[in-house]
This record gives C-alpha cells, sequence and structure tokens, in this order.
C-alpha cells in the first residue's frame, strides 16, 4: 500500500517536496492556509540574480503538484500528534487527517518593521519595506511617493531585523543584501532620474552571480553603497526623509535626505510553527527556527521520528537553496518510510 | 575675534551634508574614466602606497571624498601623490588609479583661479 505524507505548508518547499515525493511513489497531502498555493513567492515580482518572474517559477511548481497532488487549500492545521505509529492532523475547523509521516514546510514570517521605530515604518508614509515595494512593482509599473509625486532618491537599509541582538534575531537573513542589489537596479530602470543608494554593514554576495550584479548595480546603474547602519530617520514638512547615518569608511557622520526609505526586512519565524512544533513535540533551535538533527548530515530531520522539516522552516533560505532542501527532503522521508520507519 | 575673547568658539558639526556637496568631479570621473564606479573599498591601494607609509595620504580616502563631494579634503590630499602606480597594480578591480588622481589635479586646476 502507498504510503502517505503529510506536508504542511504549499510555498516553494512544500510545492517542490510534494512533486518529488509523489514522484518518488508515495500519496501526498499538501496543507495550505491560503486559497491558493506559493507562498510569498505569490507576492514577489521579480527574482535575483537574474531578473526573471516570480510568476515563472510559480508556474513550474504548479507543474509538479499537478492534479496527483491532494492540495487541500484553505485550511490551517492547528495540531498534530504521533498515535501508535501513525500521524494525525487537524485543521482549524476541526477535520482530521491520518498519514505515515508529516513534513513541516511552514514557511517564515517577515520581519515586522514597525519595531525598528527609529526607521519610521508605519509612522512615516515614505518608508516601506522590501516586501512593499515588490508587492507595488508586481502590481503597476510606476512608482510614486505618498504624495504622487516621483521620487528624485531612494535609499536602502539593509539588515533590518537581522544580525540585531537587541531585537532578538542574531542571525542573517542571506537574501536581503541582494534583494536590495536587484530592487535599486529594478528603481534605476524604472525611474532613470531617480538616484538610488544601500546602507549597508557588509554586503554578503555569496551566491553564484551575486557579486556581478552587486557590480552591474554600480556600474552600469550608478547605485551608490555607503557602509554604515542608519541611526534614525525624520520627516521634513514636504514628507521626505532625512536620514542620519555614519559613513563609516570616511569616519564621519553623513546627513541626507530622500523620498522614499526602502527597509530590507529579514526572516523571522513563525509563531504558528513554533505552536505546532511544540504540539508535535519538535524542538526550535535557539533563534526560534525548527531545530535539524544535525545541521550537516541531517538538516531534514527533527528531533521526533516521522516529523520531518523544509525550507525556511528551519533557517533562511534562497528560492534556489529551498527548492534543492525540498528535494532532499524528499528522498530523506522517502527512505525513512521504505526502511519501515527507520531513520 | 570677538569668541576668542571669551575664551570660547563655535565648533562646526562634521557631518558630511550630502545633500549641500557639489559632486560634480565624481560625475565627470564617471564618464570619463568609469573603472571609479566599482571601487569597494578595500584599501588595497592605499596599502600598497609608499606615501601613505610615511604621511596620512589614502588613495582609497580620496576616493570616497571624491564620491561624497567632498572638496576641501580633495584638494588638500590629492597633490600628494608621487604618481608611482602601485595602486593601479595592486587593485583588484582594475580601477584606473591614476587617470582619476590625472583627471581630478586637471579639474582642480582649471576651477582655481
Amino acid at each position: 500500500m502507498n504510503k502517505r505524507v503529510l506536508i504542511i505548508g504549499a510555498g516553494i518547499a512544500g510545492m517542490e517536496a510534494a512533486a518529488s515525493l509523489l514522484a518518488l511513489g508515495n500519496e501526498v497531502l499538501l496543507f495550505e492556509r491560503d486559497e491558493i498555493p506559493g507562498g510569498h513567492l505569490k507576492d514577489w515580482e521579480r527574482l535575483f540574480p537574474t531578473q526573471r518572474l516570480g510568476s515563472e517559477v510559480l508556474d513550474f511548481l504548479k507543474k509538479g503538484i499537478g492534479s496527483n497532488v491532494q492540495l487541500i487549500h484553505g485550511t490551517t492545521i492547528t495540531s498534530a500528534e504521533k498515535h501508535e505509529g501513525r500521524f494525525k492532523v487537524v485543521s482549524s475547523g476541526g477535520d482530521v487527517w491520518w498519514g505515515d509521516a508529516v513534513l513541516l514546510a511552514t514557511g517564515y514570517d517577515l520581519f515586522d518593521a514597525t519595531k525598528k521605530e527609529e526607521y519610521g515604518y508605519g509612522i512615516f508614509k515614505n518608508v516601506i519595506t522590501s516586501a512593499d515595494l515588490e508587492k507595488r512593482l508586481l502590481h503597476s509599473k510606476e512608482l510614486l511617493t505618498a504624495e504622487g509625486k516621483k521620487p528624485g532618491r531612494i535609499a536602502f537599509v539593509h539588515c533590518v531585523g537581522s544580525r540585531d541582538r537587541k531585537i532578538g534575531n542574531v542571525f542573517c537573513s542571506k537574501v536581503c543584501c541582494v534583494t536590495a542589489v536587484k530592487q535599486a537596479i529594478e528603481i534605476r530602470q524604472l525611474l532613470p532620474d531617480c538616484e538610488a543608494y544601500c546602507f549597508y554593514m557588509d554586503l554578503r554576495m555569496y551566491g553564484m552571480k551575486f557579486e556581478e550584479l552587486y557590480n552591474e548595480a554600480q556600474e552600469k546603474w550608478g547605485v551608490t553603497f555607503i557602509r554604515g547602519r542608519m541611526s534614525e530617520v525624520s520627516e521634513n514638512i514636504d514628507r521626505s526623509l532625512l536620514v542620519k547615518v555614519e559613513d563609516t569608511l570616511i569616519g564621519r557622520p553623513m546627513r541626507m535626505n530622500v523620498d522614499m526609505l526602502v527597509l530590507m526586512v529579514g526572516f523571522v519565524p513563525t509563531k504558528t510553527t513554533a505552536k505546532l512544533a511544540a504540539n508535535i513535540g519538535v524542538e526550535l533551535n535557539e533563534n526560534g527556527f525548527i531545530k535539524m538533527l544535525d545541521e550537516h548530515t541531517s538538516s531534514n530531520i527533527t528531533n521526533v521520528p516521522g516529523v520531518f522539516v523544509t525550507g525556511t522552516a528551519a533557517a533562511p533560505q534562497t528560492i534556489s537553496t529551498t527548492v534543492m532542501d525540498a528535494r532532499s527532503a524528499a528522498v530523506v522521508v522517502n527512505n525513512w518510510l521504505n526502511s519501515g520507519g527507520k531513520a | 575675534m570677538s569668541h576668542e575673547k571669551f575664551g570660547f568658539s563655535a565648533v562646526k558639526p562634521r557631518f558630511i551634508e550630502y545633500d549641500k556637496n557639489d559632486r560634480t568631479l565624481f560625475y565627470l570621473l564617471r564618464r570619463r574614466e568609469p573603472s571609479i564606479s566599482i571601487c569597494f573599498s578595500c584599501g588595497s591601494c592605499s596599502a600598497t602606497c609608499p606615501a601613505n607609509a610615511q604621511t596620512p595620504f589614502s588613495f582609497s580616502r580620496i576616493m570616497l571624498y571624491i564620491r561624497r563631494g567632498e572638496k576641501v579634503q580633495i584638494a588638500r590630499e590629492i597633490n600628494k601623490c608621487m604618481m608611482c602606480g602601485k595602486c593601479r597594480l595592486a587593485c583588484p578591480k582594475g580601477v584606473n588609479t591614476r587617470n582619476i588622481i590625472l583627471i581630478t589635479r586637471d579639474f582642480l586646476q582649471k576651477r582655481t583661479p
């Protein structure tokens, strides 16, 4: 008889893992709280480092799950438990499903930028997040300030909610550096008269083509990178923003007015994942993500036999690594099922 | 001076006033020597610089002054270079440092009566 895998979350990781588990001959139930699958990718217009459309990747993932994966959408799984070697999951509506293994693909939340009050998100209208910008680019080819004017200068603030001990997130979110470079280029393409600035602490261009994109941003698009973490932002009477920062390479403070400020918000673990994990006995790591049994050799395995993890529920990841991680999780889950439930 | 009589004076703020600074030279350099854009302030140029070894002269700092439009500092520093060209050999990004210095000197000469 076919084994049944319960995958919680139909984002990139959940969808790709579902497709792979299906190809390996398993029955797959894919739970998604939204009405349509895709997770955060649904709100993303273009992807680094190639600027290809996010919808293309989404189409690939949709094709993968096809019609053979049972997608149970509009359903939030609130509890999961182990009963005599099988797993029972229950939705908020009280519906129950049984399976032989559980794969947590519940993803991440975006950092709540209002927590960094000094940047004025939620207070000043021309302060937006990287996700807000992406949504605006997805729905319109025009980018205007809150007053309906063409912006003459836009600045990006790196590491908002990441690498910040005071806010409780010591980890690096991995994707924001190159996202800022990508978005700064898009600003210059969309608004050739608008200057773009990136305020960074370190630029982590670790991936293939990332450094090239950073060079292109400077050489071809004239994006200016200033090393220093903004200390505070205040609003001028015309709603433009005065930013204060130390130009740490020169070693002097700097003042600059910008029309719009984009905060590069990082990943944070989701509260609902923490609840579900506690419910099923899965441990979290020191950052609040799901703890891998071994970061090097057993990254998809949790402390509970039969419960696995993939994607950004375990750590911040790019789309490319999430897709790879999902395939890896599928193999690990499949092996576990075929070995009769032995790790 | 009156403030000297009282034994105190007003200290000028140290801010780089980005909006007030004049970056004409930087924009000119970006057109005439585009390699200026890809400097990432690694400091190889200054590390190898014989002038920097003996005096507080830093080419990587000058690059930043040019980008920010800090004209006083540029004018103060630019003639301390001996044009040996070691910085150009050391630069991992292939920035034509000599040409940047030559254009800058030319620009300042034409601007100063």
